[in-house]
């Protein structure tokens, strides 16, 4: 019996697969096994002998079994091992960036978004106003007189007089909206109109296509001093700093009354960047004033009744001064290295709650 | 708007600094561009030449010793040929910046002799062309003192960028009232002593358009002698940058700018006969003072005599009768011009001068005749001679407008309580005149503001003299509540197509509004409403009437500089028409080259094939998608626009009549004519055409039903004529029962001789969602036949054997 279990833990020990293993359990369990054999002996056996031989017997069959079953989870894990090291990859390939990681919103978009949320907190609904305009809603109405040099300053784009004449221009302003909002909509009014604009001038900080963001507000109290409240914490959002010093000087638009020009102090002495809140010189970045009462009027609104205040800044000009594109032209490229570079991630949404900028 | 310090000083009394004046001029909105301190002419000392030698080793060079005033001369080398002992000129000390040359001098050894500075003439200062010598003064010059100063060249130069509602800031004297108004110093009287003349004017003048030129007043000055005007008068005039022509000229300038008050003057020895005041007739020419000859119109108003015209009214004299150094009587004339007519004149004949900048702006009419004494005043004073009296033709004086001015304005205005007092001072010193003691005010507005019209006006005035740095900043009161949308559907479908199509790898693109004529008409646009009557340039000409073109001219030019694979969008305005409701809304895209969703260009895993139709479809309906377009109810269908590749190219609609978009592979002739190469494929999306959604009373989500039952899915495969559409076939499918069948895809596209000419085998899979109970093989029998039936109704197709 000794003899018989060596070699069969001999045998059990050289199975090289499952089938080896297998083949080896028939040849000692199954049914015409050799420990299988040894059992069937047990029935002739006399009492005594089958008491010291039983349990030596079934005792060679459990040492088999155990025997058999480590070997086949030796078998097993050997065989893992050996799958996962043919399956081995190397890891370093690089994988594709995924589309939402490669796309990009132009800085533009992103500034008008940023403006929405900082005005949306104030308040202010966003208007929208056609492009193609009459001379009436982007000039006359706005209390620019015909012919005077005021018109002049806007370098206006035209289109051919149709037939009665009129001539419709590309708006050189967002103003005509101010008085397309008043005409659908009563008081109190509080609106920003971010768009496209056009003027005939063309150099790195003039573009024959731009943007701006118009804004007004129209009620029975609204001031200047209001006016210089809004536009400065305008200013301390978008540009994400803590306060801002600005200078706000007389100056003359025809549709307000008074007018007043927007400087920031802000520190220009790093080449290629501005710093706001801080440094000595003064950059102009906006035009306001109240609403002439000659504006309201077109707008059909008694003066001395409704009062407010209007202002107008670059959306392109603010782009460049919060994240320094040094060209405005290039705004208009389409370069995919420059939207790469200057361009926002598409999941960047400006938020109040979660910041402007990341 | 030029001045110099010493000039305002003229008419300023004044103990504040330059910076102060500069700080002050911008706060009270006249606006400091630019200021020229001079202090680069501040190293230049006057010095006397002791001994002149021979250099040892230089012909043309001497040895000088200096006596720069601090009592220890210096050696200089110098090559001028005035140099002499005795002389006495500008030096230069080691250190200093000697513009002319550029150059920072240094102790030098010249020929081996040391010099220790420089002597200069005056184009190394950078004061004329002059360089035969070096600066030669009188003997009695200071020696050690400024050579600016005592040359008067330190005056510092002050820019004003004037709004074009001043006029009376056009003046020197009226920037000077505005300082003493604020403040800063006193206004000297300005008041012109009228003098006194014999005998009427000989030449008469006729005004024949009254509505052009409301006043004319003229005055001959005889027996004048007509040279260089005085140094001070030039230096001022060149500091302002304007040239030095003679004494007569210069007067008329420098009251120009003194007084804003512009002038001409003829040489009445060239003058036939009496003047006219008329408008042009139609291609009547004159040539100009400014060389150049001007053909009118009868919109223009001119100056004319018996040899025709004269002078361009309000904008430019004739050479013909221009002043020269030959002029013995002169004829001085000072009008005043309808400001509109004048713009007009000068827009259309291009020219810009100094007349016609005040006269636009509108000049004071009560100054016409005291400009014509101030001018004779300093023509005798220069020129000598004997005036006649000023005749005074069409004027009918000045009556000033009034305006009712409730004091409480300032206060609902700006939010800030200026003493009634101090607002009536303020009107006060800058000349207007307040009446009565009420509520309300009657102030008269000065001859020199045409600007003033209304109480905002005044409003203003008394803001920016008060102080706006005085305004402290409010808060808009009003919404206490946490803020509702702010977006229109329209708005908030343009930021979610952006942020779709980024999301889809693609970079967002702003091109011009306008494009070259020949890509408008190539994509159905090029009307004539659309086309600009003065395009920036020629390609910059026409409204677009698509977002494509400019995508693909932008795709190439990346191509061009080596970037081929490139996925740009745009969401942004096209015009079908000049009307506000032809501007419409499109979200385009392009990809070019291998620049698809997944990535582009070669790659380990798999290199990224070719753009292609259905890039473009996906982009197209991840765009409506975005948009809140209803997707499973859209319609592709063949029949894109012309520029696109007929067979592959789809349109989206939705019902019959709305289309949503177009996508697919452009026509090659678009290319072509374009002048691009491919691979492109793109597509446009009518944001606004996509139905708003109906308001909905609330925003709970339809109950969600979940089946118990398993899911199954069954393939079919069916052979159809090469021309039936996938999808004909899978909504055939899908209605074959709509309840059951919850989705159908297509798996497999064959085609080959094995299927049959002219055939192709489509393989779909149709999902099945047993709702009610789990399917019996029967059941699932019955549904295939439908399946079959319908497919084979509506597309003639067969399951595949």
């Amino acid at each position: 019996m000794e003899t018989l279990e060596n070699s069969l833990m001999a045998g059990i020990a050289a199975a090289a697969d499952e089938q080896a293993i297998e083949a080896m359990r028939v040849a000692a369990l199954g049914k015409k096994g050799s420990v299988s054999e040894l059992l069937k002996t047990l029935g002739s056996m006399s009492q005594e002998e089958r008491q010291t031989r039983g349990p030596a017997i079934n005792g060679l069959k459990v040492r088999i079994t155990e025997a058999l079953a480590a070997r086949k989870a030796e078998l097993k894990d050997g065989a893992i091992a050996a799958r996962l090291a043919a399956e081995t990859l190397d890891v370093t390939l690089p994988v594709r960036q995924s589309p939402a990681e490669r796309g990009r919103i132009h800085p533009i978009s992103q500034v008008i978004d940023e403006i929405a949320a900082i005005f949306g907190d104030l308040g202010f609904a966003i208007a929208k106003g056609p492009d193609i305009e009459t001379d009436h809603y982007n000039f006359t109405a706005l209390n620019f007189p015909e012919g005077h040099p005021a018109r002049e300053m806007h370098d206006t784009f035209f289109f051919q007089p149709d037939d009665n004449g009129e001539r419709k221009l590309l708006r050189t302003h967002t103003s005509p909206v101010q008085i397309r909002t008043m005409e659908t909509q009563k008081p109190p009014i509080r609106i920003v109109i971010p768009g496209k604009t056009y003027r005939q001038d063309s150099d790195a900080t003039h573009s024959p296509m731009f943007h701006q963001v118009e804004g007004l507000v129209i009620d029975k109290t609204a001031n200047v001093a209001n006016m210089k409240w809004v536009l400065s914490e305008f200013c301390k959002a978008f540009f994400e700093v803590p306060s801002v010093n600005m200078r706000f000087r007389p100056s003359f638009f025809p549709f307000t009354e008074p007018s007043l020009e927007v400087d920031i102090q802000c520190d220009r002495s790093r080449p290629g960047e501005v710093r706001f809140g801080e440094g000595s010189d003064w950059m102009e970045i906006l035009g306001c004033g109240m609403v002439h009462p000659n504006v309201l009027r077109h707008g059909g609104l008694d003066p001395d009744e409704y009062q407010g205040f209007a202002w107008g800044m670059g959306i392109d000009r603010i782009a460049m001064l919060k994240y320094g594109m040094p060209d405005l032209r290039a705004f208009f490229d389409a370069d995919v290295r420059w939207l790469q570079h200057y361009g926002f991630r598409p999941l960047d949404m400006p938020t109040l709650f979660g910041g402007l900028s990341a | 708007m030029k001045l110099t310090l010493s000039w305002l000083k003229e008419h300023l009394e004044t103990d504040a600094s330059l910076a102060e004046i500069v700080e002050r001029l911008t706060s009270i909105g006249l606006e400091v561009e630019y200021v020229d301190d001079k202090s680069g002419l501040k190293p230049f000392v006057i010095a006397k030449v002791l001994t002149a030698v021979q250099h040892p080793d230089a012909d043309r060079l001497r040895v000088l010793t200096v006596d720069t005033g601090d009592g220890k001369p210096v050696q200089v080398v110098c090559g001028a040929p005035n140099a002499r002992a005795g002389l006495v000129g500008a030096f230069a000390a080691p250190g200093a910046y000697v513009p002319g040359i550029d150059v920072t001098l240094s102790v030098g050894k010249i020929r081996g002799v040391e010099s220790f500075g420089m002597m200069c003439s005056e184009r190394e200062l950078e004061l004329s062309d002059e360089h035969d010598g070096i600066i030669d003064l009188p003997a009695d010059a200071p020696v050690g003192t400024s050579y600016a100063s005592y040359a008067k060249l330190d005056d510092p130069v002050i820019d004003i960028n004037l709004t074009p509602n001043r006029p009376d800031a056009t003046s020197i004297f009226g920037i000077a009232r505005d300082l003493a108004a604020s403040g800063l110093g006193r206004l000297k009287d300005g008041t012109v002593a009228p003098v006194p003349g014999k005998g009427a004017c000989p030449v008469k003048v006729t005004i024949d358009a009254p509505e052009l030129c409301p006043g004319f007043a003229l005055r001959l000055v005889r027996g004048v002698k007509n040279g260089h005007s005085p140094k001070w008068l030039q230096q001022r005039l060149i500091a302002i940058g304007l040239r030095p022509i003679n004494a007569l000229v210069d007067i008329t300038n420098y009251i120009t700018f003194d007084r804003g008050r512009p002038l001409h003057v003829f040489d009445a020895s060239k003058v036939a006969g009496n003047l006219v005041v008329r408008r042009a007739t139609a291609g009547e020419k004159v040539l100009a003072l400014d060389g150049r000859e001007y053909e009118l119109s009868q919109e223009i108003c001119v100056i004319a005599d018996g040899n025709g015209v004269e002078s361009i009214a309000g904008v430019m004299g004739g050479e013909h009768s221009g002043c020269d150094e030959n002029t013995t009587d002169v004829l001085i004339e000072s009008a005043l011009w309808e400001p509109l007519n004048i713009a007009r004149t000068g827009r259309e004949l291009g020219i810009i001068t100094d007349a016609r900048y005040r006269f636009e702006r509108g000049v004071d009419p009560e100054f016409m005749v005291p400009g014509v004494e101030l001018a004779t005043k300093m023509a005798l004073d220069l020129c000598g001679g004997e005036p006649t009296e000023t005749a005074v033709v069409g004027y009918g004086g000045h009556t000033p407008k009034v305006v009712a001015f409730p004091l409480s304005e300032v206060k609902r205005l700006t939010g800030i309580e200026v003493p009634r007092a101090e607002s009536l001072d303020i009107l006060k010193r800058l000349g207007f005149e307040a009446k009565g003691s009420g509520d309300v005010t009657d102030v008269a507005v000065p001859s020199w503001r045409p600007d003033i019209d209304g109480k905002a006006d005044l409003v203003e005035e008394v803001m920016r003299i008060h102080g706006v740095d005085n305004i402290a900043p409010q808060p808009l009161g009003g919404h206490h509540a946490v803020n509702a949308k702010i977006l229109t559907v329209l708005q908030v479908r343009t930021r979610a197509a952006k942020r779709a199509l980024a999301v889809r790898g693609m970079m967002e693109a702003v091109t011009w509004s306008f494009i070259p004529a020949k890509h408008a008409e190539l994509f159905g646009g090029g009307q004539a409403a659309l086309k600009l009557a003065n395009p920036i340039a020629a390609d910059m000409s026409d409204m677009r009437p698509s977002l494509l073109p400019g995508l693909i001219a932008a795709a190439q030019r990346n191509a061009d500089k080596g970037i081929g694979d490139v996925a740009l969008f745009e969401v942004s305005g096209t015009y079908e028409g000049d009307a506000p409701d032809k501007q419409r809304r499109v979200a385009a895209g392009i990809r070019r080259g291998t620049a698809r969703l997944e990535g582009s260009g070669r790659h380990w895993a798999g290199n990224a094939q070719n753009v292609g139709v259905f890039d473009a479809k996906a982009d197209a309906i991840a765009a409506l998608e975005a948009v809140g377009a209803p997707v499973d109810r859209l319609q592709v269908e063949a029949g894109a626009p012309g520029w696109y590749h007929p067979g592959r190219s789809g349109v989206i609609k939705l019902g019959p009549k709305t289309v949503l978009g177009h996508f697919g592979e452009f026509h090659p002739r678009t290319l072509e004519s374009l002048d691009v190469s491919g691979p492109l494929s793109g597509f446009e999306v009518f944001v606004d055409a996509v139905p708003e959604p109906k308001a909905k009373p609330t925003r709970t989500k339809p109950k969600l039903d979940l089946s118990a039952f398993q899911r199954v899915t069954r393939d079919f495969a069916f052979v159809v004529d090469r021309s039936v559409e996938a999808g004909t076939l899978t909504k055939a499918a899908l209605s074959a029962d709509k309840k059951l069948i919850s989705g159908v895809s297509v798996f497999d596209l064959f085609e080959g001789p094995s299927i049959g000419e002219g055939k192709k085998s489509i393989a779909i899979e149709v999902s099945i969602q047993p709702v009610e109970r789990t399917l019996t093989d029967e059941d699932f029998e019955a549904l295939a036949g439908r399946i079959v039936d319908n497919v084979k109704k509506q597309t003639g197709g067969v399951l595949r054997g």
